[in-house]
């Protein structure tokens, strides 16, 4: 089975403030040397998909400086390999992409040209692992045209923020209902489709020209009576770091819990991400580290609690740094005192200085002089 | 036809290192472990592309599975490359009597041709064993304006420690009178750290001439050297080095020089932007530290999950240190696991080393070593790689456990300092 991959990376994910100012959200940097599109590109590099398109748009600049010629995710390859596919002016005037369909619209001729008999369809920002062969296997014993990937979410999840789902007892979508108000069910659409390539190239054809932008709300929904739409569950640790600052603060907080390390470090392969060449990371004498995650290159010579340390960040002597977020490059100086703070890439704290977040997590924008 | 190359470097990682005991049992010096991450060779590597020398013979014979297969096409360190780049160089049967290389200089002999093709001005001699951060255009341009035709890195060492050496005595500008190989009485201090430059043309006769010589063992400390400088075959010079330099040749000074780099100004910087150092690594997550559990003064590589304490110790990639174990003054390498409740202390445990609960490592009386005094002679134990130590021994100080060691090869609960455990096959 032959299987394209694609990639939705173009939202900016505004909820995240300051963070996405510089940075599309499946750019966010994850527990200390990730950033969140590593995990959906692993999953389907790991599950033998060897081509693979990312739709960018929002300022893709670190985007695209990450996943490079794809050479870490094995994707520097003469068949298949990595296509990073932006936005572009041609003859027919075509400018930005409107939605999700248009998006794929525009790109076409990935379409036409590969031959791949499927399309597996993620989302950048979503963080879970897991092998995608046991959802393709269910798509064809279905017999289904569309398998949507879904999940039951507990309630450290706000549904109205979801597209919940209403599942018949074979597993068949009934209907779909986007950030409704009164959520009918807890079982929530997780933004991944799988289907035939030319069923969605038809799709595609049917409906962009006449206005149909989104894939889901404007193609899929108004048709899941004609088309046999199915649900394929999903059990794992599964989050969506866009939603907000605080879904982004606790899914980083969620790694120094060991099931999820487990999970998502050392289940369903391995996570891929940029090679950065950095030296192993460096206790001093005076560091005291408890309940952390730490990268290479950083240099521990304070104290560090709960909290996920990003590479080459330096927590000097006396600094104490609690429930944070410190990225990648970023200095708390001597006798700084950092608590609930997100603190973005090659920022400082400067000495004894005092920065806590009370009720809220309190984010500092990259290069920040606190 | 290929591009020219102005400078070719060829490093002989052939040596076996006899000195590090079973650490260098199933591969080569070069390919030992080093630094939390690295392994040795990638030192003289990584300063080669930083250096701007793109074009690198890897010279290799001693159990070389490991070490092509980290080097690879030498794509970490930017090697892989359309001209030049990294090619291993092993012994090869030709229809001349090609065979094993017989020594350093015969190991160059055989592969004339792979550094003629790039028709080269110079050639720099290297050896994949020393762990040290050098720019050698420094020692290229020095040999260029002295217009040597060969030129040796080299550096003071204690007086007491000259007989391990080759010993150069020199004029004041540099230009080398004469040169001892480990001498037992040295003439100076000055000791070549076994990187040469060499004008290619200039070297090749005299690899050529030496090749003639049946009493020569075709080694370049022991015969090239000496013969160029007795015979006035050529304008020698010693080119004075003042970094960091070291041979981890002993397991006295591989274990000294990994504790090294946990202090906080450590000699060799890792940490130094300008000059990184590559290497091939398995992809890992960040490593995690639990709650009470200690890393003091320590590296503690990625994929570690550290639950127990670790004091002055540098841990390499995804080793476990379960609750209550206690690890001191010890180098743990890749994969290894240290059960919980045991006591590490002034050891080198090698690869993939699964140590039981309530294990006492390091504890007792410096003694003798049984096996190998001569590879085994300081309070530092020993584990080879692969090796199981059952719950519940106690280990002293300079003990050998070899390679892939099981539980039933043990003998009673103790072993005392001094002593030994093989696998019984």
């Amino acid at each position: 089975m032959k299987i394209l991959g694609l990639i939705l990376a173009g939202g900016r994910g505004e909820n995240l403030g300051v963070l996405v100012e510089k940075r599309a959200s499946a750019a966010m940097p994850m527990f200390g040397k990730y950033r969140a599109i590593d995990f959906t590109l692993s999953n389907m590099v790991n599950s033998g998909i060897v081509k693979i398109g990312v739709m960018t748009q929002y300022n893709p600049r670190s985007l695209m400086d990450h996943l490079g010629s794809g050479k870490e995710w094995d994707l520097d390859r003469k068949n298949g390999g990595l296509f990073i596919l932006q936005p572009y002016v041609s003859p027919e005037g075509n400018l930005w992409y409107r939605g999700t369909a248009d998006a794929i619209y525009q790109n076409m001729t990935l379409l036409r040209r590969g031959e791949e008999d499927f399309v597996l369809i993620g989302s950048g920002d979503h963080i879970y692992k897991m092998d995608f062969t046991d959802l393709f296997k269910f798509h064809i014993q279905k017999g289904a045209d569309i398998t949507l990937m879904v999940k039951d979410l507990d309630e450290s999840y706000d549904l109205t923020q979801y597209g919940i789902v209403e599942i018949d007892e074979n597993y068949r979508i009934l209907s779909i209902e986007e950030k409704p108000k009164e959520p009918k069910s807890k079982t929530a659409f997780l933004g991944v489709y799988f289907m035939n390539k030319y069923l969605l190239m038809d799709l595609l054809y049917s409906f962009v020209p006449h206005g149909g932008i989104d894939l889901l709300l404007d193609i899929i929904i108004p048709n899941l009576k004609k088309l046999k739409v199915y649900a394929y569950r999903f059990d794992g640790y599964w989050r969506n770091i866009k939603k907000s600052i605080e879904e982004y603060y606790r899914t980083n907080m969620d790694i120094l819990d060991w099931k999820v390390r487990e999970e998502l470090f050392y289940r369903n392969g391995k996570v891929y991400t940029k090679l950065k060449d950095l030296p192993p990371p460096k206790f001093s004498g005076t560091a005291s580290v408890e309940n952390s995650l730490i990268s290479d290159g950083a240099i521990i010579t304070g104290t560090v609690r709960n909290s996920v340390i990003f590479r080459g960040v330096k927590i000097k002597a006396g600094a104490v740094v609690e429930n944070s977020i410190i990225m990648e490059g970023s200095t708390v100086e001597e006798g700084a005192v950092v608590h609930n703070v997100i603190i973005d890439k090659d920022s400082v704290v400067r000495e004894e200085k005092k920065v806590i977040g009370e009720k809220e997590i309190l984010v500092f924008e990259k290069r920040a002089v606190i | 036809m290929r591009r020219k190359s102005e400078i070719v470097a060829l490093i002989l990682a052939g040596g076996q290192g006899t000195r590090l005991g079973v650490l260098t049992e199933k591969i080569a010096k070069p390919a030992v472990p080093f630094g939390g991450k690295y392994r040795i060779i990638d030192f003289t590597l990584s300063n080669t592309v930083n250096s701007g020398i793109y074009t690198v013979g890897v010279l290799t014979q001693y159990r070389p599975h490991i070490l092509s297969k980290h080097i690879g096409i030498g794509k970490p360190w930017d090697l892989d490359r359309k001209d030049g780049g990294v090619v291993i160089l092993p012994p090869y049967q030709g229809n001349k009597e090609s065979d094993w290389y017989k020594g350093t200089a015969n190991a160059v002999y055989q592969n004339i041709e792979f550094v003629d093709q790039y028709e080269p001005e110079y050639v720099v001699i290297l050896s994949g064993d020393h762990v040290y951060a050098m720019d050698y255009n420094d020692i290229i341009d020095f040999h260029i304006s002295k217009d040597a035709d060969g030129t040796i890195a080299c550096m003071e060492v204690p007086l007491e420690e000259a007989h391990r050496f080759g010993i150069m005595v020199t004029e004041i500008d540099g230009k080398i009178v004469e040169f001892q190989e480990k001498p037992s009485e040295p003439k100076s201090n000055l000791a070549s750290l076994g990187i040469y430059v060499f004008n290619w043309k200039f070297l090749r006769n005299i690899l050529i001439e030496d090749e003639e010589d049946p009493n020569s063992s075709h080694d370049f400390g022991k015969d090239i050297i000496p013969k160029i400088v007795i015979g006035n075959l050529g304008k020698l010079y010693a080119f004075r080095f003042e970094g960091y330099w070291k041979d981890v040749g002993t397991i006295h000074s591989y274990w000294e020089s990994n504790l090294e780099l946990t202090r906080p100004l450590p000699p060799l910087n890792l940490y130094d932007p300008n000059w990184k150092f590559y290497t091939q690594t398995e992809e890992m997550p960040p490593a995690f530290i639990y709650k009470g559990a200690v890393a003091e003064n320590s590296l503690v590589s990625e994929g570690c999950e550290i639950e127990g304490e670790v004091y002055d110790s540098v841990i390499f990639q995804g080793v476990r240190i379960e609750k209550g174990a206690v690890v001191r003054n010890s180098v743990v390498m890749t994969r290894s696991i240290i059960s919980e409740g045991s006591v590490v202390e002034n050891a080198i445990i090698a690869e993939n080393v699964r140590i039981g609960k309530n294990v006492i490592i390091g504890k007792g009386e410096f003694r003798e070593n049984e096996l190998d005094p001569k590879v085994y002679n300081t309070i530092i134990t020993v584990i080879g790689m692969d090796s199981i130590i059952p719950d519940n021994i106690k280990i002293g100080k300079n003990v050998v456990i070899g390679l892939e060691v099981r539980p039933e090869d043990f003998e009673g609960d103790e072993i005392p300092s001094g002593g030994y455990v093989l696998h019984r096959r």
